[in-house]
């Protein structure tokens, strides 16, 4: 059904992303990330805008839109003015090195390479979908992981973002799934965005700074 | 348009979303706090009248045996806490905690999150299913950071990080659950997630895909169900947060999420070949019991108190959907109902005391019984309640998990019956400090009604003494449907 080229290019769109996932996990500038991130969108919407030409589903193309306005055009904005205002520190600080969380990068993408592949081995799914399904559990793994070694708010909601545009490559990359879903993404991360923006605003105001560090030290429980 | 209005599987949806619209325009806060009591008790209606006429199933929504009794649940609750919130909302006012403009967000939230609840248990998209559980969980955080104090924030934060990734992680199986049904429903669409077709296919479905599946969904959903290890997020948010939404966190949203594993699991059993997702489901269940059990000992705030009791019964809830069987699945389901409306009758006491005394902290709260004896006894009856003490309907369906769990895995009893005695120690502990003994403190009259309390644990009573047998068989029904764990 599809030709070979057409899966070479769709598999090296979300290989690409695995690949932006891992440039976020090294960068130790805020902006950096943020920059990041955005690129990180648009090859997004470079793969799905791929899927819905080789796909034939020309509704996959208001999920491309979405990506590449939204999320690589913006968030990013919003977010380089969010760090402008309020003169946020531009470094990053990190749970544990770059280095090992590197390595543990790579494990995950090894862990979601060989659990994908394996549970669809026997089925006659498209080749199509799974690899791009084991891509994308990279790319959420990797958005997982981005969240916990991280400290600071900004860069928190960066893995939260970069984690569900793994969730959206899954979702294009099962052929035929219903729209309901793309469009519920869109509307779910729109409101994600609110929300989060309300907390920045919230955490700064009360804390002086968006390092989530900070919060911590007020654990409701206190004897 | 016109199909959908007339199908009244739609009105429990309907009415919440056009009040949230109404309510965000009302300006003035008691009469907001009236339409809310006014709609949660016109959704009731509508839910109580799916009992005599039930709607017919559609592709989008649909009223089975399985949750009918859970949106009758769910709007009763959202009924009695919408009649304590008016009460309670009045003293915050009061006391400059919230604003005007604060209670209109509120009220206009609060329908949202009913509509979103109602949504989640209705529909039969398991699409749909998650889009309402995210909804869900984006109102509730908002409204758990209403106070906009250090600790409302850090908890609202919380639970919106450790949220959004489990409800990621439920998207990703979603995701692969349609992948699974792919090659059997072809490219039809809307079929292949709709719950009753994949129920019905379950036997063709790739049986590794959905195992895949079931494990991001346990772990996603897991995570709005509280279970340890995923629980970190839900002390928090039901501290933090006005109570009136801690009652409806406890009583409703986290049966709501249990229900969405409810029904992959069935998909997951009616399929030979998928592995058997009732012992991931008693593991994580004994998991939360425990560990809840002995965290409770070291609470020092009233309502983590009773959040950590709640993780503590909804471990029990999974173990026992988990160990399967009639009488098992018998027991879970009454155990949703008589924890629901005995958690939400505790956490309306909570919330009174703790605004009579204008303090959470439980070494500042003692003797109740004494300067509030309606409030004193309130709780020490919902706490003799929720240990499960006779003849309570906690208590039923304690003895006949139990009884279930002897039966069929003996060995496995002595952990859950240990988890439930940690459990009543420390509460009978906790309570005795908190309700008798020496008063101190301000001596504030409380001033709310009392109706919801009163008419939640005399239901809860009522339950334990006798259940129509109309209600027995329509449980053993559904216990049957849920088959084995």
């Amino acid at each position: 059904m599809f030709h070979g080229l057409d899966l070479d290019i769709a598999h090296l769109l979300a290989g690409s992303l695995v690949l932006v996932s891992f440039m976020l996990l090294y960068q130790g500038r805020l902006l950096g990330v943020i920059n990041i991130f955005a690129f990180h969108a648009w090859v997004l919407a470079a793969a799905v805008a791929w899927q819905a030409f080789i796909q034939g589903a020309p509704h996959l193309y208001i999920t491309a839109a979405i990506a590449l306005l939204f999320k690589g055009a913006f968030i990013p904005y919003v977010f380089h003015r969010l760090v402008r205002r309020m003169g946020l520190h531009r470094q990053i600080e990190t749970v544990v090195g770059i280095g090992l969380t590197m390595l543990l990068g790579v494990a995950l993408v090894a862990l979601s390479i060989v659990i994908i592949l394996k549970a669809t081995r026997n089925t006659e799914l498209l080749l199509l979908a799974r690899e791009d399904v084991a891509f994308a559990l990279s790319v959420v793994l990797l958005g997982l992981l981005m969240m916990v070694t991280r400290r600071n708010a900004v860069s928190q909601v960066i893995g939260f973002m970069s984690l569900e545009n793994g969730l959206i490559l899954a979702a294009t990359g099962a052929k035929g799934m219903p729209l309901v879903v793309e469009i519920s993404i869109a509307f779910s991360v729109l409101i994600a965005i609110i929300v989060i923006g309300i907390f920045l605003f919230r955490i700064r105001e009360r804390f002086d700074t968006v390092d989530v560090e900070v919060l911590d030290t007020y654990r409701g429980e206190k004897p | 348009m016109t199909a959908y209005l007339a199908n009244t599987a739609a009105w429990p949806l309907l009415l919440p979303a056009l009040a949230a619209v109404l309510l965000a325009l009302v300006g003035h806060y008691r009469l907001g706090a009236w339409i809310n009591v006014l709609i949660s008790l016109a959704t009731f209606a509508v839910a109580l009248s799916f009992v005599v006429w039930r709607p017919a199933p559609g592709i989008y929504l649909r009223v089975d045996d399985l949750n009918i009794f859970l949106i009758i649940l769910n709007t009763f609750v959202g009924a009695t806490t919408s009649i304590f919130s008016k009460d309670y909302i009045g003293h915050e006012l009061e006391t400059g905690r919230l604003t005007p403009t604060f209670l209109r967000f509120y009220h206009a939230m609060y329908q949202l999150l009913m509509f979103a609840m109602n949504l989640a248990l209705l529909a039969n998209n398991i699409g749909l299913i998650w889009v309402a559980v995210e909804l869900a969980t984006l109102t509730t955080v908002l409204m758990v950071g209403l106070y906009r104090t250090h600790q409302a924030i850090e908890a609202a934060w919380k639970y919106f990080i450790l949220g959004s990734v489990g409800i990621a992680l439920a998207l990703f199986g979603t995701t692969i659950v349609y992948l699974a049904a792919q090659p059997t429903f072809g490219e039809a669409g809307l079929q292949a997630m709709a719950w009753d077709h994949l129920l019905a296919q379950a036997a063709s479905l790739d049986p590794t895909l959905l195992n895949l599946a079931f494990v991001f969904l346990l772990l996603g959903y897991g995570t709005k169900v509280g279970l340890v290890p995923l629980h970190a997020w839900l002390p928090d948010a039901h501290a933090e947060g006005p109570t009136p939404i801690s009652a409806v966190l406890s009583g409703l949203l986290l049966n709501v999420a249990l229900y969405a594993v409810l029904r992959f699991k069935m998909i997951l059993a009616a399929n030979e070949a998928a592995l058997a997702p009732g012992p991931l489901m008693m593991m994580m269940g004994l998991l939360s019991l425990g560990f809840a059990g002995l965290m409770l000992y070291r609470r020092r705030d009233i309502k983590r108190l009773f959040a950590y009791s709640s993780i503590e019964h909804m471990g029990l809830i999974a173990f026992a959907f988990g160990l399967g069987g009639p009488l098992a699945n018998f027991a879970g389901l009454l155990h949703m109902a008589m924890h629901s409306l005995t958690k939400s009758a505790i956490f309306f006491t909570v919330g009174q005391i703790s605004q009579v005394k204008g303090t959470q902290r439980i070494a500042d709260i003692r003797g109740l019984t004494q300067s509030h004896p309606a409030l004193g006894w309130a709780l020490v009856l919902g706490v003799a309640a929720i240990i499960g003490l006779p003849p309570f309907g906690v208590f039923m369906s304690e003895f006949l998990l139990a009884t279930a769990t002897i039966a069929a895995q003996p060995w496995l009893a002595l952990p859950l019956v240990s988890g439930l005695l940690l459990g009543f120690g420390a509460l009978v502990w906790r309570l005795q400090g908190l309700a008798f003994g020496a008063t101190e403190g301000p001596h504030v009259k409380a001033k709310a009604s009392n109706f919801p309390i009163w008419s939640h644990l005399s239901l809860v009573l009522v339950a334990g003494i006798y259940l129509p047998p109309p209600l027995v068989v329509w449980f053993q029904n559904v216990a049957q449907m849920l088959g084995e764990g």
